[in-house]
């Protein structure tokens, strides 16, 4: 009897228990998404997304390309990392773009993509991000989304407060958020507040060459200095960058650099910096850096070694910088789009303190000075703060605005983005987010016009959100509908790598300068094959060099013999298709580097060091056409003191 | 029975999928487009004007007036043909395509510009190239060139195959 009713209850009572378990206890975080917002985010079959997402890869070194509000992946920008799939880094004409003075570094942590800008508004020429660990900032051509140009930051460690940029892009900064002994110099670590200092640097980008130069550096107190924005409209001569560790600890900083009650927003006026440099007031100090560009006529990246900089020392420079002082362990600093409101997130207060430019002009002119620092003068906190932004959230991290005046600012410890009023500074709305936001983006939400319409929450941690994946899991950012009064969760999506912060952009801005594919009359590569009559194998000592062809569907040469175990083999394809979308890929057997993908219209060289003889298969790794099988080719290598001839064929062996 | 119940089965689950798929695709485009199809596989010509099947589908649709061959053309011609169509055109043999020495006097010159200019479209829809597709397998590439290339090669093969 028992044991029939136990039977009847396992029958009904178990698929009822297991639905619950499966609806309520796999997952903590499912929440009711209210109306029809599948139709919001449902960008059809053949559409475009309205707008470009990018995201940084952080530790992946890399930049992700996103649809919104699809929230679909169309690329991943290889910058700081090499990337097998393209041969960028590995090629012999892409190597270069990872040199730095430390060598051949082919990773980096990757944080902040920001848009260039004209007038204050992103004009779609070009999206910037920085290297953190070995510091770098690199440009990608949005014509093309590759990248074109690499600088390294001599005098910095930890290149956090990069690369944003003035209103036209006149520069693009960088800073140290570790100080270290400058130049660099081996000390005792507890010297530490007698030998180390910070940098803020200024990158100038030359209107006309487009190409990046390191104009200046200003040596600052030894503080972390950790994010940043220039000022934009009445603020356009200044740039604003926090700093934390204002009590300059070396070690437990979890609890020694959080002491303090304030720390600094610093105030940089850069022209006023610009002119300083103008009238030499800087000095000249010796300092290793790369240079690295990719000449796009020439398909090749070259490195220029730069031997000093140019650096300004406050003391020498009255007016040049301030000192607000702001709660407590700020991390981001956001100028509003009119340029008045400067917003840092204290990420250990528990306001959001809102400063006024005005007010911060006026107080340098009152010489409202709460004493100084290395000849920074610090400013009263009430004479330029504007108002505080009261019971916000926990950890409040960094501010976006929608253009319409408010203010959308991420809370790491309470997981919320919550949204309030310009100049009220009243709280009007939040809304919780799957977990742990750092950053969040608004389209054109730093710039003077913001598109609005959706703020990008960019989540650390993802826990239940998706199916799992063993311990390490995806990294997410939730979209979510600003366009009413409350805030409206619309879409989850992963990102691949940490989304440190994002910029996104109308789609149309970019879209109509994409570039389809390179003109092959305008290839200057210095290995180029003008067609394939011109198709040849060159033996120079060791060096053979194989000028190769590709076009729908075969290699030309694509049969070579007498090539020797011991030679360096350069295989130079160039790619002749003149047509959209039609890369090809070459790979050899036993080639232990990785392969090449080349644009139409591009050439690619890449290294082959055959240690073995024998007779190596190589072909085309990009589907290119109904006889994509068919496009592959043959080398012979033989023993290093065989007499075999060098021949090279395409066809038949008569025919070179 | 039960054989005669699935598929009766399956029956009705193909009208179903029929009637969804007729009720979802109301795309009024699609549907023209579909019908201009069904009219071009009646037509002999394809749908093609008298003019398309001497002279091709493309950017040139008159005839052009040539004049006396222009050596400096042909040399620029010549150039841009051994970039970008060698490899897959040869004078005198058959390669990936047909040769090409005597393509002049195959075709009219408006259709060696056009094929030249709109290779896609011409494999798609002109019947005497939709055959050479059929003979050679592999399609002709289109290798963007300008107007002014096309003329240019167009010299060198009137100065090649005369």
């Amino acid at each position: 009897m028992f044991n029939s009713q136990f039977k009847k209850w396992l029958l009904i009572g178990l698929p009822i228990v297991s639905i619950m378990v499966f609806y309520f206890g796999c997952q903590q975080s499912k929440d009711a998404v209210s109306g029809d917002v599948a139709s919001q985010v449902y960008v059809a079959p053949g559409s475009y997304d309205e707008f470009y997402l990018f995201t940084s890869g952080g530790f992946n070194g890399q930049m992700g390309v996103y649809g919104l509000p699809s929230g679909r992946l169309f690329k991943n920008i290889s910058v700081f990392s090499q990337n097998p799939e393209t041969g960028y880094g590995y090629s012999e004409d892409t190597k270069a773009m990872l040199m730095t003075s430390y060598g051949f570094i082919p990773w980096d942590d990757a944080h902040h993509p920001e848009l260039s800008m004209t007038d204050g508004v992103p004009d779609g020429r070009f999206i910037f991000i920085n290297g953190n660990n070995t510091p770098r900032v690199a440009k990608i051509d949005l014509k093309t989304f590759e990248t074109t140009e690499i600088i390294e930051i001599p005098n910095s460690a930890g290149n956090h407060a990069s690369p944003f940029v003035t209103e036209n892009t006149e520069y693009i900064v960088a800073s140290t958020r570790f100080s270290v002994p400058i130049p660099n110099a081996d000390v005792p670590i507890s010297t530490y507040k007698e030998n180390f200092k910070g940098t803020i640097s200024f990158i100038s980008l030359d209107p006309k060459s487009e190409k990046m130069n390191l104009a200046f550096q200003i040596i600052v107190p030894g503080f972390n200095y950790d994010l940043a924005h220039a000022g934009k409209g009445p603020s356009r001569d200044w740039a604003f960058f926090t700093s934390y560790n204002t009590e300059q600890a070396n070690t437990l900083l979890e609890i020694n650099a959080s002491r303090n009650d304030k720390d600094f927003v610093a105030a940089v006026n850069w022209k006023l910096a610009e002119k300083y440099v103008k009238e030499g007031k800087a000095k000249k100090m010796s300092a290793e850096y790369y240079h690295n560009y990719y000449d796009e006529k020439k398909h090749f990246a070259f490195s220029d070694v730069k031997k000093e900089v140019l650096v300004l020392d406050p003391k020498d420079c009255p007016g040049m910088i301030y000192y607000l002082p702001t709660p407590k362990s700020p991390h981001g600093v956001d100028v509003d789009p009119t340029g008045e409101y400067i917003v840092a997130g204290g990420k250990l207060a528990t306001v959001i303190p809102v400063h006024s430019f005005s007010k911060m002009i006026k107080a340098i002119e009152e010489k409202q000075f709460d004493g100084e620092i290395d000849g920074i003068p610090i400013l009263k906190y009430d004479a330029v703060v504007a108002g505080e932004v009261q019971n916000p959230g926990l950890g409040p991290l960094h501010t976006e605005f929608d253009g319409k005046g408010y203010a959308y600012t991420s809370c790491f410890v309470s997981s919320e983005i919550v949204k309030w009023k310009l100049g009220t500074w009243e709280v009007v709305d939040r809304i919780p987010v799957y977990y742990s936001i750092g950053h969040l983006n608004i389209p054109g939400g730093d710039s003077k016009k913001p598109w609005g319409k959706y703020v990008i929450a960019l989540n650390k941690i993802t826990k239940d959100r998706y199916l799992p994946t063993g311990p390490e899991l995806t990294q997410s950012a939730q979209l979510i509908d600003i366009s009413g009064e409350k805030m409206k969760l619309l879409l989850d999506f992963p990102t691949i790598g940490e989304p440190h912060y994002a910029q996104s952009i109308a789609a149309d801005v970019i879209m109509k300068n994409s570039q389809k594919f390179y003109k092959i009359e305008e290839n200057q590569h210095p290995y180029k094959t003008n067609g394939e009559k011109d198709a040849r194998v060159e033996r120079k000592g060791n060096d053979v060099h194989v000028y190769m062809t590709a076009i729908r569907s075969h290699f030309a040469p694509d049969n070579i013999e007498g090539i020797k175990v011991g030679d360096n083999v350069y295989f130079h394809v160039t790619n002749l298709e003149q047509d959209w979308d039609i890369p090809h890929g070459f790979t050899v057997k036993g080639l232990n580097n990785a392969e090449i993908l080349i644009m139409p219209g591009q050439t690619k060289t890449i290294l082959w060091k055959p240690a073995k003889p024998g007779v190596y298969p190589f072909y085309c790794t990009d589907f290119c056409s109904a006889l994509h099988q068919e496009m592959q080719g043959y080398v012979r290598v033989s023993p290093a003191n065989s007499n075999v001839e060098l021949t090279y064929y395409t066809g038949s062996p008569q025919k070179k | 029975m039960k054989n005669i119940l699935s598929k009766l089965a399956g029956l009705i689950v193909f009208a179903i999928v029929l009637l969804s798929i007729s009720a979802c695709g109301g795309d009024e485009q699609k549907a023209a487009d579909f019908s201009k199809t069904k009219s071009i596989a009646n037509d002999p010509n394809a749908g093609l004007s008298q003019f398309e099947l001497e002279n091709g589908i493309g950017p040139v649709k008159q005839k052009l007036e040539l004049g006396p061959i222009d050596p400096k053309l042909v040399k620029k011609g010549e150039e841009i043909f051994n970039t970008k169509c060698i490899a897959c055109h040869q004078l005198d043999e058959r390669y990936v395509g047909p040769a090409q020495r005597d393509v002049i006097k195959r075709r009219t010159p408006e259709f060696i510009m056009n094929m030249m200019l709109n290779p896609i479209e011409m494999q798609e829809k002109h019947p005497v190239v939709k055959k050479l597709l059929a003979e050679y397998m592999t399609q002709m590439t289109n290798q963007n060139l300008s107007f002014d290339d096309a003329r240019a090669i167009l010299e060198y093969f009137r100065e090649v195959g005369k």
